[in-house]
């Protein structure tokens, strides 16, 4: 019984996984993109002039197979949090079931009615309604994130809550939705987001360089993109510190977890790389910059950071020290390029150029993927923080129904990404 | 007023919407094959600017039994869960199928084609079977599991009838004629599922049985059936005639065999295990959801249905004729 249940877990966890993390790769995209598409709508209203145009007609097809995948995606999701988790429904339903129910009523119908609009009523509707239609669109899809990161948020630092049976109900939705670390990881989200779909717009730019030097608009679009990518790279290191800052307040194991740091020290160092020796509570072959952790943490050079040590409670250490690191690494790359290839891109861009930023498509999931695996691993064990543990809102769902059921969606997904990407790239090569 | 009885008939309108609307879009996926290649495109451009919004309204019908239902919502989705599996790998392939058939030449465009028609097929089969496993209490036995088939045929069927209804409404010429034979041919689908759902049901619940069969209340109820009959020809008769008149007919029936079911069911939300006050989430989170609902529901309705005119009439070779 015992180990059927830990094979349920497993495989529910998986399954979760990975419906979640192929679904949140859509959303990333566009979030962002609907901004800067509806960006290239205005500029054409404004201009007039027929390169926006046809810049607005390309990239809006990109939107829409995007916003596709995401949609089928979502649905899934839909289903998932009552078949894999009513051990989570049970508990925390009044609370994550109303967050849920405002997306769908405030966002989705939003963007779902509105997107038919802005890719096929470009002859059926005033210029200023088709505007508006792509706004509403970006609107929604921004609304949306705020109702998803408030409960994802609320699951991190649970507030405005309380006990009634079995179950919790909400006391005060105001504090439930804007719960501490809410205005931070919404902002974080926003804005991986924004270079999500910034290095979307220039990869995709330079693979249609790549194909056709002379196409003006592409190179436009690539400029764009790389110089959008460029304000919000630092822009979100900023914001980046401040949810570090707030984590530390509120989920401290979390972020010893991060930093790989065992004991509680004053001056604590900043652990660069090290193999994670779980067992023996401690680093190998680390390297480290000395005083690192407590100056970034803690602002001052012997601020006291707490150790894992402390935290009977704790998260793995070895998935979330290297999840993390692979979020900051791709972060700092993605800088260095927005940052280094302002200069070439003043004139006509050099080929290898082109292939980095083209290899850079999608490395703004990555990020994403890696942020979102440190955030969600790093509250394990908890599922809600301090109200529900994982392995108590797992499903009766049988191992062998899980399996066969993780199969089909792992083909699916595997075979729906490659679609994805091959057809994005094969699309802007043509132009 | 009942908070919980508001919220359950909200929900089944929310789900009610999502069999008419994502039906006829389901029903042309399902079609595709019997087009020619030129049809194809104008099939899917007369569906191609709601689908995104049909699919919505499954996904506020599961949000809402996850709301206001939560031991409903797991009880349901669990002992369904092969079904909800496969009918989401349906949606999923149509869905992004949709999207990518425009997009690829040769034998890719082939194979999406084939996906979208695969997918939608497979989603609007495995609905049926959800429902047919549904109305039985998700009973055992290779007889329950037969009827659930049939009830996954007559549901593709039914799906059949609104696309092509919609087809005869959104078309002319050649490809309304097609549709004029598909519709007929998705009706006798229909009647046959019709029946043998309407039989079957009673024979395989004792409730369902008592709450039909309990004189001279039969006799009253008997009204239901008799106008889905008389629906039935008068959509039979006005097809070839009349555009508009079979798609309203096709939508009329849905709404019969709704409420049919919806009365052989209350106040169950779980067949004989769990009535809707049962399974009620706590008030708190009903009102919280049920004010955005009053609020924020006329605004939804209002904009499909202000889509919808903005793409009203004839489809023509992929762009909407003004």
């Amino acid at each position: 019984m015992e180990e059927a249940l830990t094979e349920a877990l497993v495989l529910s966890r998986v399954q979760f996984g990975l419906n979640i993390g192929f679904h949140i790769l859509f959303p990333t995209i566009t979030i962002g993109l609907a901004w800067i598409v509806a960006g290239f709508r205005i500029r054409y209203e404004m201009t007039r002039d027929e390169a926006w145009l046809r810049t607005y007609k390309l990239w809006v097809k990109v939107f829409a197979l995007t916003f596709a995948m995401g949609v089928v995606s979502g649905v899934t999701m839909s289903f998932q949090f009552g078949t894999n988790w009513p051990g989570y429904m049970n508990r925390v339903g009044n609370i994550a079931g109303p967050l849920l129910a405002y997306e769908v009523l405030t966002a989705f119908f939003l963007e779902a009615t509105f997107l038919g609009v802005m890719l096929f009523g470009m002859q059926r509707v005033s210029g200023r309604v088709h505007v508006a239609s792509s706004v509403i669109v970006a609107f929604g899809t921004t609304v949306s994130a705020f109702w998803i990161l408030a409960l994802n948020s609320w699951m991190q630092t649970p507030a405005g809550h309380t006990q009634l049976g079995g179950a919790l109900v909400a006391e005060s939705w105001w504090r439930v939705i804007f719960n501490p670390s809410f205005p931070y990881r919404l902002a974080h989200m926003l804005l991986a987001s924004g270079i999500t779909a910034a290095f979307v717009v220039a990869g995709l730019s330079a693979w249609r360089l790549l194909a056709a030097r002379s196409d003006g608009a592409a190179l436009k679009t690539l400029r764009f993109g790389a110089r959008l990518a460029a304000v919000l790279v630092p822009l979100q290191i900023f914001v980046g510190d401040l949810h570090g800052l707030n984590t530390l307040e509120h989920q401290p194991a979390k972020i010893a977890a991060m930093e790989a740091l065992w004991h509680t020290e004053r001056g604590a160092p900043l652990v660069l790389f090290a193999l994670i020796d779980e067992e023996h509570g401690r680093n190998r072959f680390a390297i480290e910059v000395p005083k690192g952790a407590s100056l970034i943490l803690k602002h001052s050079l012997d601020g006291e950071v707490k150790g894992l040590s402390e935290f009977a409670d704790r998260p793995p250490v070895a998935p979330l020290f290297l999840a993390f690191r692979v979020m900051v690494g791709m972060g700092v790359l993605m800088l260095i390029l927005a940052w280094g290839s302002q200069f070439w891109l003043k004139a006509s861009p050099p080929r290898w150029l082109l292939w980095a930023f083209a290899g850079f498509t999608f490395a703004g999931w990555v990020a994403t993927l890696a942020g979102w695996l440190t955030t969600e691993i790093g509250r394990q064990p908890w599922l809600v923080t301090g109200i529900l543990r994982t392995a108590d809102a797992v499903g009766p769902a049988s191992g062998a129904k899980l399996g066969a059921s993780l199969t089909a969606y792992a083909v699916t997904y595997a075979a729906l990404l490659l679609a994805y990407m091959v057809t994005l790239t094969h699309m802007s090569r043509r132009g | 007023m009942d908070l919980v009885l508001v919220f359950a008939a909200l929900m089944g309108f929310a789900i009610l919407l999502y069999v008419l609307l994502d039906g006829y879009d389901l029903g042309i996926g399902m079609l595709m094959p019997a087009a020619e290649r030129k049809e194809q495109e104008l099939m899917v451009a007369s569906i191609a600017p709601f689908w995104d919004a049909n699919e919505t309204w499954l996904v506020l019908g599961i949000g809402l039994l996850l709301v206001g239902f939560p031991v409903a919502h797991g009880e349901i989705l669990g002992a369904l869960y092969l079904p909800v599996a496969a009918m989401l790998v349906g949606l999923m392939l149509r869905g992004v199928a949709f999207e990518l058939r425009v997009k690829a030449e040769g034998w890719h465009r082939e194979l999406w084609n084939w996906l979208f028609w695969a997918g939608s097929t497979l989603a609007s089969f495995a609905q049926g079977l959800m429902l047919g496993r549904y109305v039985t209490g998700f009973e055992a036995g290779l007889g329950y599991w037969l009827f659930a088939a049939v009830v996954g045929a007559s549901l593709c069927g039914g799906y059949v009838l609104l696309g092509a209804t919609w087809l005869v409404l959104r078309t002319r010429g050649e490809l309304q004629e097609k549709a004029v034979r598909w519709a007929r041919w998705g009706l006798m689908w229909v009647a046959l599922g019709v029946a043998l759902v309407s039989l079957g049901t009673p024979l395989a619940s004792e409730t369902v049985r008592s709450r039909w069969f309990d004189f001279p209340r039969t006799l009253g109820l008997m009204v239901l059936p008799a106008a889905t009959v008389a629906i039935g020809l008068w959509v039979w008769l006005t097809l070839g005639k009349s555009d508009s008149k079979p798609f309203a007919g096709a939508v009329a029936i849905f709404v019969l065999a709704f409420m049919g079911l919806a009365y052989s069911l209350f106040p169950y939300v779980v067949m004989d295990k769990l009535t809707i006050w049962d399974a009620a989430a706590d008030d708190s989170a009903l009102r919280f959801v049920g004010v955005g609902l009053v609020f924020v529901l006329p605004f939804i309705l209002a904009w499909q249905i202000y889509s919808h005119r903005v793409f009203r009439g004839k489809v023509h070779q992929g762009i909407y004729e003004r």
